[in-house]
């Protein structure tokens, strides 16, 4: 996984609350393997019309966005279900990071697992960055981690908190099965006490 | 003397290994269900050179991409390569590591959420995990269920343990008496309407009161199954007589002297007296209606007695965005009565009402009856279909022209192909009615199984308390 520290790249402004699982990647693409352009379908029927062309209104379908690395949101951005490739198609785009007044939980957790960033403002920041954003097609935001901050193109630093697990996890890129494995006499010891004292699960 | 805990505090801290700060631990899953959308999952552990570590402790049956039609024919009635891929792949997966898989041509093939608790792997006091957010369903037997995505998936697979940030709990009250052909899919979008989409997010809830009790297992199962529709990591009820006589003899149950360890223990499990929630919430249950979405949340649920809301009226300029969005996704005008618009098919199944009681509570609306429009059936299990055709529910589903399908996810999300068409208005019985859920462009109308029954002979959203009188 590769760690995420700091990030200076294009924001694109997503002016859409309740940004679901099933609009991030529709049903019928969900099979798809991984690494055969899976970025295709990223909000597939919000990017492109019936007939398979972009539609030019999309934010990500104009020009200094279609390179954007960050995304700002509305509110519960990944709520719906737990299908992971509704991460991977925003990675594979290339966000490494997104920015919204709240996350699915679910959504939140495999982000992290994926090296991306989640990054939880206040609602009225995030429409302010959005605003921004609008007003200066191909302004650049920073997200930094260690700081924990967001800078925004006009300059303005807003702080976000995030938990010391996941940062420090992020910051170094750190794999969660390797970090499970190391606990495995702790886990081994677990199991056998949990076996005596619950017969009926051996 | 220890503090008083919730059914919740009581499994968390039984499946700590060890704490990571404050409040992240690592977690004992006692088991895993896997289907066919696993892959991810699978193809990333081989490419790691790591092996399942338990095998007995995972189970797997294919859902999402089944067919409902020519299953008796098993692999080789599926025409889309794709899909018999995946299932190929679930089948190959569970004979390299050993662990049991009921597949496609097998008996107790299932919904996952169906078949845990139906073939009594979902049990009280576990920590139960699943690739799919309606893992929650298991929560009705008093365990912590929790949908993962496919990295926690791997995990899962690769150390039978699970890195978990503790949730927050949510203590949801529903008191009072339920009306007439008021379900449990009804108090559930109920609840739903009330704390909204994102209301539950961080904690874990678990529903009581009397009306909960109450309720048979099944019942519990579909409250407890549209959890994550009001944000929340988890449900669950806790477990009581009602649990124990539901699992007693199902074949992964406890059995003979186990039986008895087995019970002794549960019935430690319930909230304490006085035990404190981070948050508590209560319903009134004698108030409710038979409920139906009119937009594209679960959230926009109102009585079948009320009318499409006019954004004017919403409570925020965001919320008036949003309903503005889904009244021209949806296609009806603010103030259209719900009662009598026009439906294109109906759909009843899923997780949420695929079990035997809620194709018992259709088959008796739609009895001796006509559907006017195209509506299918597809049972939760392989089981619960057997089951129904022994009760001759089959027929009675057939007598009124529904089509009998086979048991999947179907229609619920549409990724086996059993989709509703673009602009196509669907009352159905699943949990999910985003935009393009059941197909590109499809309309999803959410309901109980007895209103969607009633949908299907009048071809419009009726009031199913007025059929019957």
């Amino acid at each position: 996984m590769n760690p995420f520290t700091k990030l200076t790249a294009v924001a694109a402004p997503l002016e859409l609350d309740n940004v679901d699982t099933d609009k991030l990647i529709p049903n019928r693409f969900f099979r798809k393997a991984r690494g055969n352009g899976l970025q295709r379908y990223l909000l597939h029927d919000i990017r492109f019309d019936a007939g398979g062309n972009e539609r030019p209104d999309f934010v990500l379908n104009q020009e200094p966005y279609r390179k954007a690395q960050i995304l700002v949101s509305g509110a519960n951005f990944g709520c719906g279900s737990s299908r992971e490739a509704a991460v991977y198609v925003v990675l594979d785009y290339g966000i490494r990071t997104v920015i919204a007044p709240s996350f699915g939980d679910i959504y939140f957790g495999n982000m992290l697992q994926n090296g991306m960033l989640p990054v939880v403002l206040a609602a009225e920041n995030c429409a302010a960055l959005r605003a921004q954003l609008r007003a200066n097609p191909g302004a650049q935001i920073t997200v930094d981690l260690e700081a924990q901050s967001v800078t925004g193109p006009d300059g303005t630093a807003y702080r976000f908190e995030i938990d010391a697990g996941p940062r420090g996890r992020l910051l170094q890129g750190l794999d969660d099965v390797g970090l499970v494995l190391q606990h495995l006499p702790e886990i081994e010891a677990f199991e056998a006490r949990y076996r005596s004292e619950y017969p009926w699960r051996a | 003397m220890m503090a008083a805990r919730t059914l919740f505090e009581k499994i968390w801290q039984r499946h700590v290994i060890v704490s990571r700060g404050a409040d992240e631990a690592l977690l004992a899953v006692d088991s895993h269900f896997v289907a066919e959308g696993s892959f991810h999952a699978f193809g990333a552990l081989a490419k790691d050179g790591r092996r399942v570590r338990k095998p007995r402790q995972v189970f797997g049956s294919p859902d999402h991409f089944v067919p409902t039609l020519g299953r008796e024919q098993g692999l080789a009635g599926m025409g889309d390569a794709e899909s018999r891929g995946l299932i190929e792949y679930l089948a190959h997966n569970a004979r390299e590591y050993g662990f049991d898989h009921f597949g496609i041509d097998d008996a107790r093939q299932g919904i996952l959420h169906v078949i845990g608790p139906e073939l009594g792997i979902s049990q009280p006091g576990l920590m139960i995990t699943c690739g799919d957010s309606h893992t929650s369903t298991h929560g009705a037997v008093g365990a912590f269920a929790l949908g993962i995505g496919a990295s926690q998936n791997k995990q899962v697979l690769a150390t039978q343990c699970l890195w978990q940030k503790r949730p927050k709990t949510m203590r949801i009250g529903v008191e009072g008496a339920l009306g007439p052909c008021v379900t449990a899919k009804d108090v559930i979008l109920a609840i739903i309407a009330k704390i909204g989409v994102s209301g539950a997010v961080g904690h874990v809830i678990e529903y009581a009161g009397g009306v909960l009790r109450a309720m048979t297992m099944e019942e519990r199962m579909t409250v407890c199954n549209m959890s994550i529709e009001a944000g929340a990591r988890s449900g669950m009820v806790a477990p009581d007589d009602t649990t124990f006589a539901y699992l007693h003899g199902r074949p992964y149950a406890p059995q003979g002297g186990h039986w008895e360890e087995a019970l002794a223990y549960w019935r430690t499990l319930p909230s304490d007296a006085g035990a404190k929630f981070d948050r508590e919430v209560t319903l009134d249950a004698s108030a409710l209606e038979p409920m139906v979405t009119w937009g594209t949340l679960p959230e926009h649920a109102i009585a079948v007695t009320g009318s499409v809301p006019d954004p004017a009226c919403a409570s925020s300029a965001d919320e008036r965005a949003q309903w503005d969005e889904a009244i021209r996704y949806i296609g009806l005008a603010p103030g259209t009565p719900l009662a009598g618009i026009e439906i294109d098919r109906v759909f009843i199944g899923s997780c949420t009402n695929g079990r035997i009681e809620d194709l018992r509570a259709a088959a008796a609306v739609l009895r001796g009856g006509k559907a006017a429009i195209r509506a299918w059936v597809s049972p939760g299990s392989t089981t619960v279909k057997r089951q129904a055709e022994a009760e001759g529910l089959d027929r009675v589903f057939r007598e009124a022209g529904c089509e009998w399908r086979a048991a999947g996810c179907s229609s619920c999300v549409a990724m086996n192909g059993d989709g509703v068409g673009a602009g196509e208005r669907c009352a159905s019985t699943s949990n999910r009615n985003f935009e393009g859920r059941q197909g590109k462009g499809s309309r999803t109308h959410l309901m109980s199984p007895a209103m969607a029954a009633a949908a299907a002979l009048t071809g419009r959203i009726t009031d199913v308390r007025k059929l019957a009188s």
